[in-house]
C-alpha cells in the first residue's frame, strides 16, 4: 500500500507542477500573441508590397482574400490568396506556393500573377537553403528573383522554366543548382495552375 | 564520457571562480562534455544564427538551473527527472515565443533548433549534476557560465564558417539587433568566391575538430 501512496504522491506533485508550468507558458503566449501575429503580418505585408512594387496603402488594395485549395501549388490544406486591386480593378492574384524540392527542404514563396498569366513578382518567404549559397534567392541578398518578373508560359515555354544547366532560361548560382532549379520549375508549375484554375479566381473577383 | 564530466561538476568546492573556470574552459559543455552538438553543428553557419541559439540556450540554462535549485528540497527523487524536463520544456517554449515576438526573421531560420533546446543534454546535465544539489546563487551562476561557454563555442564556430564560407562577417545582424545593426556587416575578403565546404555540414565537423584540437594544445602547453 505504501508503494501506491508514494506513486500517488509523486503523480499529484507532478500534476501540480505541470499545471504551474502550463500557466507560465499560457501567460507568455498571451503576452506575446499579439506581437507575434503583428510580426507575421508585417513580413507578409512587406512581401506583398514588394511583389507589386507598391509603396503605400493608397496605391494598392490588398484587403480581398479568397480561400485557396490547390494541391498543384504544393498545399495539403486550404490556404489564402490575395486579390490585389489598383483603382478598383483586380491587377494580380497573389498565391502562396510551396516548392517541395529545395536543397534544405520545402521553399515557401509568394507569387503574384497578373490577369494575362505573367509573373508580377516573386518573394521567398521561408526556406532552409544553404547560407552563402542557396540563400541568394532572398531579395535582400541578390536580385536574382527579379528575373521572373514579366515572364509567362509563352516566354519561355514550360520546358525551359528551369536553370541554364538543364537547358532552361534562368541563371543558376555557382555551386548551387538545386535551389534555383526548384524555384524556376516551381513557378512554371504555378503558372500552369493559374491557366487551369487560378484565372477563374481572379475573374470571379473582378 | 559526458557522465564522468558531469560528476566532476558536482564537486563540493563551488567558489565563483571555480564555477566560471568549469563552464568556460575545463568542463566546457561543447568542447569537453561535447553535449548539445546537434544544434551546435547545424546552426553555426553564420554569427547571427549562432548568437541567436547561444542566447536562447543561455536563457533556458540560467532559468532551469535557478528553478531546479529552488525546488530541490521539495521534489522526491523518483519524480525528479520529469519535473526537470517540465521546467526545461516550459522555458524553451517561452523563449521560442519571445523570439518570435522580438526577432521574427531570425526565428524563421533557427526555429527548429530553438525548439530542440529542450533535448540539449547540457541543460538536463546541469540541472541534475549541479542545480539539484546547490543553493540558488551558485546554480544561477553555473547556468550563466555554462551558457556562456557553450555560446562562445557557437559564435566562434559560426564566425569561422561564415568567414571561410562567404568571406563576410556579421551578415544579417539586423535580424537580432534591429535595423541599426544592418551596417555591422564586414566584407573581409572582397570579391570572395565562396568556399562551399565550410558552410555545409562537413565544415561544421572540421571546424569543431579544430576548436577541440586548439583547446587540447593550449591545455598541454601549460
Amino acid at each position: 500500500m505504501s508503494t501506491f501512496r508514494t506513486v500517488m504522491h509523486n503523480a499529484m506533485g507532478l500534476a501540480l507542477f505541470a499545471a504551474v508550468t502550463v500557466g507560465v507558458i499560457a501567460l507568455t503566449a498571451t503576452f506575446t500573441g499579439e506581437r507575434i501575429a503583428a510580426q507575421e503580418e508585417r513580413v507578409r505585408q512587406a512581401a506583398l508590397y514588394e511583389i507589386l512594387e507598391a509603396t503605400t496603402d493608397a496605391d494598392i488594395d490588398l484587403e480581398q482574400r479568397v480561400s485557396l485549395n490547390a494541391a498543384a501549388l504544393g498545399h495539403r490544406e486550404p490556404r489564402e490568396a490575395v486579390i490585389a486591386r489598383r483603382n478598383d480593378r483586380a491587377v494580380a492574384l497573389i498565391v502562396p506556393v510551396r516548392i517541395p524540392d529545395g536543397y534544405g527542404g520545402p521553399i515557401e514563396v509568394l507569387l503574384g500573377i497578373e490577369p494575362d498569366g505573367r509573373v508580377a513578382g516573386v518573394r521567398v518567404v521561408a526556406h532552409r537553403e544553404t547560407p552563402g549559397l542557396g540563400n541568394d534567392i532572398e531579395r535582400r541578398r541578390s536580385d536574382w528573383i527579379d528575373a521572373f518578373r514579366g515572364r509567362g508560359l509563352d516566354d519561355p515555354p514550360l520546358p525551359q522554366w528551369t536553370v541554364r544547366a538543364d537547358g532552361g532560361e534562368f541563371d543558376g548560382f555557382t555551386g548551387a543548382t538545386i535551389t534555383p532549379r526548384a524555384i524556376a520549375r516551381g513557378i512554371g508549375r504555378a503558372l500552369v495552375w493559374f491557366e487551369d484554375d487560378g484565372r477563374a479566381l481572379l475573374e470571379e473577383a473582378r | 564520457m559526458s557522465e564522468a564530466h558531469a560528476e566532476h561538476g558536482a564537486h563540493p568546492e563551488t567558489s565563483g571562480a571555480t564555477i566560471a573556470r568549469e563552464g568556460l574552459w575545463t568542463n566546457n559543455p561543447a568542447l569537453v562534455q561535447m553535449l548539445g552538438l546537434c544544434p551546435l553543428l547545424a546552426v553555426t553557419t553564420s554569427v547571427v544564427n549562432a548568437l541567436g541559439l547561444a542566447l536562447a540556450t543561455l536563457i533556458v540554462l540560467v532559468g532551469s538551473n535557478t528553478s531546479v535549485s529552488l525546488i530541490r528540497g521539495y521534489v522526491p527523487p523518483a519524480a525528479r527527472l520529469p519535473a526537470f524536463v517540465l521546467i526545461i520544456a516550459s522555458y524553451t517554449t517561452c523563449v521560442s515565443l519571445l523570439m518570435q515576438a522580438f526577432a521574427y526573421e531570425l526565428y524563421l531560420t533557427v526555429a527548429l533548433f530553438v525548439q530542440i533546446i529542450v533535448t540539449n543534454c547540457t541543460i538536463l546535465g546541469r540541472a541534475e549534476a549541479f542545480a539539484s544539489r546547490q543553493p540558488l546563487l551558485p546554480s544561477a551562476y553555473d547556468g550563466l557560465m555554462m551558457g556562456l561557454g557553450f555560446g562562445a563555442v557557437l559564435v566562434l564556430l559560426g564566425g569561422f564558417r561564415e568567414l571561410l564560407g562567404t568571406g563576410v562577417l556579421f551578415a544579417d545582424m539586423a535580424q537580432l539587433f534591429g535595423p541599426s545593426a544592418a551596417t555591422w556587416e564586414i566584407t573581409v575578403v572582397p570579391a570572395y568566391r565562396g568556399f562551399l565546404l565550410a558552410v555545409l555540414p562537413p565544415g561544421a565537423f572540421i571546424g569543431m575538430g579544430l576548436l577541440i584540437a586548439a583547446k587540447q594544445y593550449l591545455d598541454q602547453r601549460q
